[in-house]
């Protein structure tokens, strides 16, 4: 009976442990951000009539290198041109046009590409914007994890 | 079932939640296998002060080649240290190398200078991010030993002391 108390605890050592190692970079987004997963956007982007617009608002190095198929890139979520490209695009859209950000420059609380174009779009008043949760980065949460990839412009 | 069958069952369905979690990124660990001990590709760039800037010209030397942007902020946290680092260690054949990311250009000279980074920095491109795995994400620094042989990668934010480590055991200095 010892025994199976003391595997009862272990088990929920490692439970915990593991739980607390997949909630930390979830953890580190403090932003107010609605996100969606990789799967889920996988799913959305498989909706024949539902598709959202993806944009890659990351830098134009990575993009060449690897973007999802379908994203438009539209520059750095960071600087003012992809802010004025954002806005150019989106410009006669209806507001309830489901809209999807993404980067994967670097890990998700050091992003510096997200933010600002989903604040430029909620003061636009759209409705339905979600950004691309990806932990670490673009290679790590997307490419390696075999999800589709298309590369150049 | 008895209570020794029971905990047996439980070890058990912990080792394969273990194994599942552990399994997750095999393509990482693939791609790591794949690139170390294997010839660091060669480049021929223009480095921002307009030298020509090759990997094999450092043959002989051990080589931390660091793929960088001015906007990633765990890349403006290491560089501090490999700045220091090719200070202390040049005598015994450090030799950084500094590869942008950036899209911009006029935006990592401006940093080069501010930063004072004492090492070549050149601007990066696809082919070349390519031929190293594929650079999607930042920092991603290479470790290089004096054969030209990649040793490790380390991807994000690394503690400097890792580096520290790593480079005095393949420059053959004693660990302090």
């Amino acid at each position: 009976m010892k025994v199976f108390r003391d595997s009862r605890w272990i088990l929920v050592a490692l439970v915990l442990v593991c739980g607390f190692g997949l909630q930390g970079a979830r953890a580190a987004d403090s932003t107010s951000l609605k996100t969606l997963t990789s799967e889920e956007l996988v799913r959305a982007l498989q909706h024949p009539h539902a598709k959202p617009l993806l944009f890659h608002v990351g830098s134009h190095m990575l993009y060449l290198q690897a973007h999802i198929p379908g994203s438009e890139y539209l520059g750095a979520g960071s600087t003012e041109q992809g802010i004025q490209n954002l806005r150019r695009r989106v410009g006669g859209l209806p507001k309830s046009t489901a809209i999807v950000l993404y980067c994967g420059c670097c890990p998700w609380s050091h992003c510096p590409n997200v933010n600002p174009p989903y604040e430029t779009l909620q003061q636009m008043g759209f409705t339905n914007v979600k950004v691309l949760y990806l932990a670490n980065n673009f290679g790590a949460d997307w490419v390696d994890k075999g999800y589709p990839v298309a590369k150049g412009e | 079932m008895g209570p020794m069958k029971k905990s047996l069952l439980i070890l058990a369905a912990a080792a394969v939640l273990l194994a599942w979690i552990m399994l997750r990124h095999p393509s990482t660990a693939n791609r790591d296998r794949v690139l170390q001990l294997h010839p660091a590709p060669d480049f021929s760039l223009t480095d921002l002060t307009g030298q020509k800037l090759a990997l094999s010209g450092y043959r002989g030397k051990v080589v931390l080649l660091d793929f960088w942007a001015t906007w990633c902020d765990p890349c403006k946290a290491e560089i501090p240290h490999f700045v220091e680092m090719q200070n202390r260690y040049r005598p015994q054949g450090l030799q950084v190398i500094g590869i942008s990311m950036d899209d911009d250009e006029q935006l990592a000279r401006d940093f080069r200078q501010r930063f004072k980074m004492n090492y070549p920095v050149a601007m990066g491109n696809p082919q070349l991010a390519e031929q190293y795995g594929g650079i999607l994400g930042l920092p991603i620094t290479f470790a290089i030993d004096r054969e030209g042989r990649i040793v490790s990668r380390h991807i994000g934010a690394t503690d400097p002391s890792v580096f520290e480590t790593e480079i005095r055991k393949l420059l053959g200095v004693p660990p302090s």
